[in-house]
């Protein structure tokens, strides 16, 4: 019956006396970029932790590609293929860009011979897992533009380029669903242009994008659907060009009185 | 373009030319010191046993980032349990022992050391599973606790049944047996003839390399990925799919193996163990071991415990003699100077070289 990728219905989620997710639903479509915007404290990096796992939800349901998952552990989360970055950047600082992207390989290769003993008897399958994990790293490294960094320590990327790291990461755990937290956060207008050919790349190549952004001029020109929060809950749900029109956002934004002006 | 390919074969020639010669020095070595005596053998079979320590913890420290401070209760239950399996102790307190085993309990090595590695990597679970939500200093007192409970518990548990004889500790433990070669007899090969504790500094340079091959192996794989990844961000880590969990507890088992292993050599080398041999400020050794020489940094691992273990001792037999040359008399006595040393040293590398004195820090 429901052809959505990830759906969420009526998720809660209390902070003490705070409701900071109220009946919140939402369903986004295989291949959409999907927006969550809204202004400072609408819940929106509140909905992305509970979604991920990182934090609890009072109440909700839960579904990825039709099936119920309960977003309890964040590893079991990225394992059923929902990725995510961070609004603040998290990074392995002290290793290289490669091995950042190494680390994200982490989920999709296990098995005897990857493990504990095929690295201490140095298996040949172990070998050829290494290697595989080495070239499949490189690549994501190349596919966000990155790859002459590789064998950089990641705390020494600039911004723009530790945001496509994290998002190369990411990538790196296959996942059916990336969601970015505010990724334009802090970049130049020159940056954020590059950002959104490489969203839209990504997209191009099959995955769904769930992002989280401030910039409303990058999620009107991105995004195929844009779900609008504020205290907690859902003012507008619908594609960019209605939301712009849409009174309840934009006196969200801009405050009562403004419609009519 | 020939150059390059030129030299690649002379470099690893290089590096073949390398281990042959260190490995020799390594075989020589004994023999060298020896001719000022047994002790310095001793105190170079002490210090292979300090590395190996310090590697164990360096998988939970340096690795996967979790700061413990209890890690010698590992070494304790490594060194009592080869103990209790092959010294008369438990022959002689228990009747039901010395009915099944009529000639006492002497356990093989074979036996003993493997099940002294899985007994300290349970206690490793046993510590590490309560502690998981754990971090940074919370996680340091709650080790350091830990360690303190396991040294009070064999200093107690002579009574109400009398299991590890108490402070007294125990004794006439068996030395180390391979075949026909008894560690605690001196060894006549063609006309030479090896001391008992180059025998076991033999087999302590064996097991540290040994070591040295697991950390090194382990540090270039997934599960040496997910450690680091841990100990640079946890949260990241679990949105990468580690279970976080899981590979915390797989650090503390494995770096506890190695304190177990290690303890039963200490027992066998020594002949006796007893509870002081495990106290707290042999846990900051160990800990300012790895930090001293580079977290992480497996070389760095090992010169720390070098440093830390060889040169205080040796200063043990320098100082007395040069001061008395210098001074006429002993004016600072060595366990004093060796802990002066010892801050010393703390405080320097923390200012100048913060990360240990070998870390590779890549920097661009």
């Amino acid at each position: 019956m429901n052809s959505a990728l990830l759906s969420v219905r009526s998720a809660r989620k209390m902070f003490g006396g705070l409701l900071a997710l109220d009946d919140v639903s939402l369903s986004i479509l295989p291949g959409q970029i999907y927006g969550l915007i809204g202004p400072n404290g609408a819940g929106k990096t509140t909905f992305f932790n509970v979604i991920t796992g990182l934090t609890n939800p009072d109440a909700g349901q839960f579904m990825l590609q039709g099936r119920p998952y309960r977003p309890t552990a964040v590893h079991a989360v990225t394992r059923a293929g929902i990725a995510r970055t961070f609004q603040n950047i998290r990074l392995f600082p002290e290793m290289t860009a490669l091995e950042n992207v190494m680390v994200g390989r982490h989920l999709r290769t296990h098995g005897l011979h990857r493990g504990v003993m095929g690295a201490l008897l140095q298996t040949r399958q172990f070998k050829i897992s290494e290697a595989v994990i080495r070239r499949e790293a490189l690549d994501l490294l190349a596919y966000l533009g990155i790859d002459r960094f590789m064998d950089s320590l990641a705390r020494t990327l600039s911004y723009g380029d530790q945001r496509r790291l994290e998002i190369a990461r990411a990538l790196a755990t296959e996942p059916l669903l990336l969601a970015l937290d505010e990724p334009a956060a802090g970049m130049n207008a020159t940056e954020k242009n590059a950002l959104k050919a490489t969203l839209e790349t990504i997209r191009r190549d099959g995955k769904t994008i769930l992002i989280i952004e401030h910039d409303v001029g990058l999620v009107m020109g991105l995004c195929d659907q844009v779900t609008v929060l504020d205290y907690g809950r859902v003012i507008a749900q619908g594609a960019p060009a209605e939301i712009q029109r849409h009174p309840d956002v934009i006196t969200a934004y801009l405050g009562s009185g403004a419609v009519r002006a | 373009m020939g150059f390059p390919q030129l030299s690649i074969p002379l470099s690893r020639r290089n590096a073949q030319i390398a281990v042959i010669g260190i490995a020799l020095a390594l075989i020589a070595l004994p023999f060298v010191v020896g001719i000022a005596g047994n002790a310095w053998i001793r105190i170079l079979a002490f210090a292979l046993l300090y590395i190996m320590l310090a590697l164990g913890l360096n998988i939970v420290v340096g690795y996967a980032g979790l700061l413990d401070l209890g890690y010698i209760a590992f070494y304790a239950v490594g060194a009592y349990l080869y103990g209790l399996l092959t010294s008369p102790h438990l022959f002689e307190q228990f009747v039901w022992i010395r009915e099944a085993f009529p000639d006492g309990l002497h356990s093989s090595i074979w036996f003993v050391i493997p099940l002294s590695a899985c007994i300290a990597a349970l206690f490793g679970v046993l510590l590490g599973a309560p502690t998981l939500r754990l971090r940074g200093d919370y996680l340091a007192i709650v080790t350091l606790g830990f360690g303190e409970i396991i040294r009070i518990f064999l200093n107690n548990l002579n009574a109400p049944i009398n299991l590890t004889n108490g402070p007294q500790g125990i004794s006439n433990i068996d030395p180390i047996t391979i075949g026909p070669v008894n560690f605690g007899k001196s060894l006549d090969i063609v006309g030479i003839s090896i001391p008992s504790v180059q025998l076991y500094y033999y087999l302590f340079l064996i097991l540290a390399l040994l070591m040295i091959l697991v950390s090194v192996r382990l540090q270039d794989s997934r599960i040496g990925r997910a450690w680091i990844a841990i100990r640079e961000d946890e949260v990241a880590a679990k949105a990468m799919g580690i279970n976080t969990r899981n590979v915390k507890l797989l650090a503390f088992a494995m770096g506890a193996s190695f304190g177990g292993v290690s303890g039963a050599m200490f027992s066998a080398f020594q002949g006796f163990v007893s509870p002081e041999s495990f106290v707290l400020m042999e846990s900051i050794v160990i800990v300012a071991m790895v930090v001293l020489g580079g977290i992480g940094y497996v070389p760095g691992v090992i010169l720390g415990a070098i440093l830390l273990y060889a040169i205080p001792e040796a200063l043990r037999y320098v100082a007395k003699p040069l001061q008395e040359t210098l001074f006429g008399q002993e004016l600072v006595a060595p366990e004093a100077l060796r802990m002066l040393l010892f801050g010393l040293a703390m405080v320097m590398v923390m200012l100048f070289r913060p990360y240990g004195l070998l870390s590779v820090r890549r920097s661009q």
